[in-house]
């Protein structure tokens, strides 16, 4: 690998998403005014928000990050930018890993203003320490950048690419432990759910409220794999080479 | 001594029709400026897909600068332009160019250098998505040349320019080659032709004519470019019955 290239692709992601203001409101603001209405909603039992809360910390950056990249992957591939960069020096990981590396960095923003604010602002409650969450986001969120490149491939218009969100996305929603506690559910869903790398990061969030740190650190790892499953994926579907 | 040598090379899109590159073989030499010309779907694009390393082939061989087409110690030194403008709408013209001198490697102060040479210095700062085509072009054209690469393969970089811009991009494409640099630039319009060092003239994925312009002016027996290539095409026609597509025996 070439130091040079996956700095100046990130470098180039985050310039993009500097200029692109409405983007940068979806990423930093609208996360922050969900979690207000998420108190509001609340406003009855606060036990409530402090249960939900942390774990949209989490869920929030996948989701996002998912969208947002699986549409800006696809862009590179219609634009003909892909096309471009397979003839330079780029390798297909190197892209991903500049992709992954923004993205991160993106997520650090989100998932830090979101904690910040759920904390000083509406009162959050007996969650874990506030790095903790911000750690799982960030796994989340390049989970979200995993899986969103990987279905740009599999999609060839934006239409499509936003269509794979309620396939990869809503399920793991479902089935994270957000509505339903996952112990409560049938063993069939709760296999599934065990299945899914969203419920870890779930998990981990519950986790990091209490003693159980060896739980956590497994949850943490697991949910780390994924990522880099993903990812790998997402850098072995991209051909250099096309028919 | 020959940049490019491509030697009997299919290329099939898809089973059914006929394939893009029908068993092409053809020389392009080094520190020229070689005119890829021919009407659209006879196979330009796919051919300089093939060139830069992009495409798959089925069929045949191809060497660049020495090497077998898509070896990694090319993608340094060849400088690609797509047909469509490849550029980032949501970054500046500066940033793309950057972005693209960042990945070739390119020493400092060539970005200001070629966004000059395309003109386009005066627009750094703007978005490239707030540009017309022909800018957008443009930029797209920087990126490809701001590498200084030894092999520059443009896809029709002069369409959606006015005659005063088309003047200035192929002086500094002969400026390229005179520095050394092969040149491979494909194009529709056959006035551009009297421009280039050498021809490649391609239809139905095969060359119908290669030489000098004024050598193929000459197999034509014609005065003007125009009239060369209907003429050349003509006598393809004859060679081939009719209702056969050509050299296809699948």
């Amino acid at each position: 690998m070439s130091a040079a290239v996956v700095p100046a692709t990130a470098g180039r992601v985050l310039r993009q998403l500097r200029h692109d203001r409405r983007t940068v409101a979806l990423l930093v603001l609208v996360p922050l005014l969900l979690l207000g209405l998420l108190r509001w909603m609340f406003q009855e039992e606060p036990g409530a928000f402090d249960r939900v809360a942390p774990i949209m910390v989490a869920v929030f950056p996948f989701t996002v990050m998912f969208l947002v990249t699986s549409i800006a992957m696809l862009r590179e591939r219609t634009t003909g930018t892909l096309e471009r960069l397979m003839t330079t020096r780029t390798r297909p990981a190197e892209l991903i890993a500049g992709y992954a590396l923004a993205f991160a960095v993106a997520a650090s923003v989100q998932a830090g203003s979101m904690v910040t604010v759920a904390l000083a602002v509406f009162g959050l409650d007996g969650a874990g320490p506030a790095a903790a969450l911000v750690g799982v986001a960030e796994l989340t969120a390049l989970l979200g950048v995993g899986l969103g490149l990987l279905a740009s491939a599999f999609s060839r218009t934006e239409f499509q690419a936003v269509q794979m969100l309620p396939v990869v996305v809503i399920p793991q929603l479902l089935l994270c432990g957000l509505f339903v506690p996952r112990e409560s559910m049938s063993s069939v869903l709760h296999a599934v759910s065990d299945a899914l790398p969203l419920s870890y990061a779930v998990q981990a969030i519950q986790r990091s409220a209490g003693p159980d740190t060896a739980g956590l650190w497994r949850d943490v790892c697991i949910l780390a794999g994924c990522v880099i499953l993903a990812l790998a994926l997402a850098a072995a579907t991209m051909r250099r080479r096309t028919r | 001594m020959d940049a490019i040598e491509v030697d009997a090379v299919v290329v099939r899109r898809d089973r059914h029709g006929p394939p893009a590159l029908d068993g092409i073989t053809a020389r392009v030499a080094a520190g020229r400026v070689t005119g890829l010309l021919g009407p659209s779907g006879a196979g330009k694009t796919t051919l300089l897909r093939v060139v830069v390393g992009v495409q798959r082939w089925s069929a045949g061989s191809v060497r660049v600068l020495g090497l077998p087409a898509g070896s990694p110690a090319l993608r340094s030194r060849i400088g690609y332009l797509t047909q469509a403008a490849a550029v980032y709408a949501d970054l500046t013209v500066a940033e793309n160019v950057r972005y693209f001198a960042a990945l070739a490697g390119a020493a400092p102060g060539a970005v200001v250098e070629v966004l000059d040479e395309v003109g386009m210095a005066r627009w750094a700062d703007r978005l490239a998505g707030a540009l017309s085509g022909g800018q957008r072009a443009r930029v797209s054209l920087a990126c490809a040349l701001v590498g200084r690469p030894d092999l520059l393969v443009l896809d029709e970089p002069t369409v959606g320019q006015d005659p005063v811009l088309r003047d200035e991009l192929w002086r500094s494409f002969r400026a390229r080659a005179a520095a050394g640099a092969t040149v491979l630039v494909s194009s529709h319009v056959m006035d551009e032709a009297a421009r280039c060092d050498d021809l490649l003239l391609v239809r139905d994925g095969r060359v119908l004519a290669s030489g000098t312009p004024g050598s193929v002016m000459a197999q034509a027996g014609e005065t003007d470019m125009d009239s060369a290539f209907l003429t050349l095409i003509r006598r393809q026609q004859q060679r081939t019955p009719v209702g056969a597509t050509s050299g296809s025996t699948s």
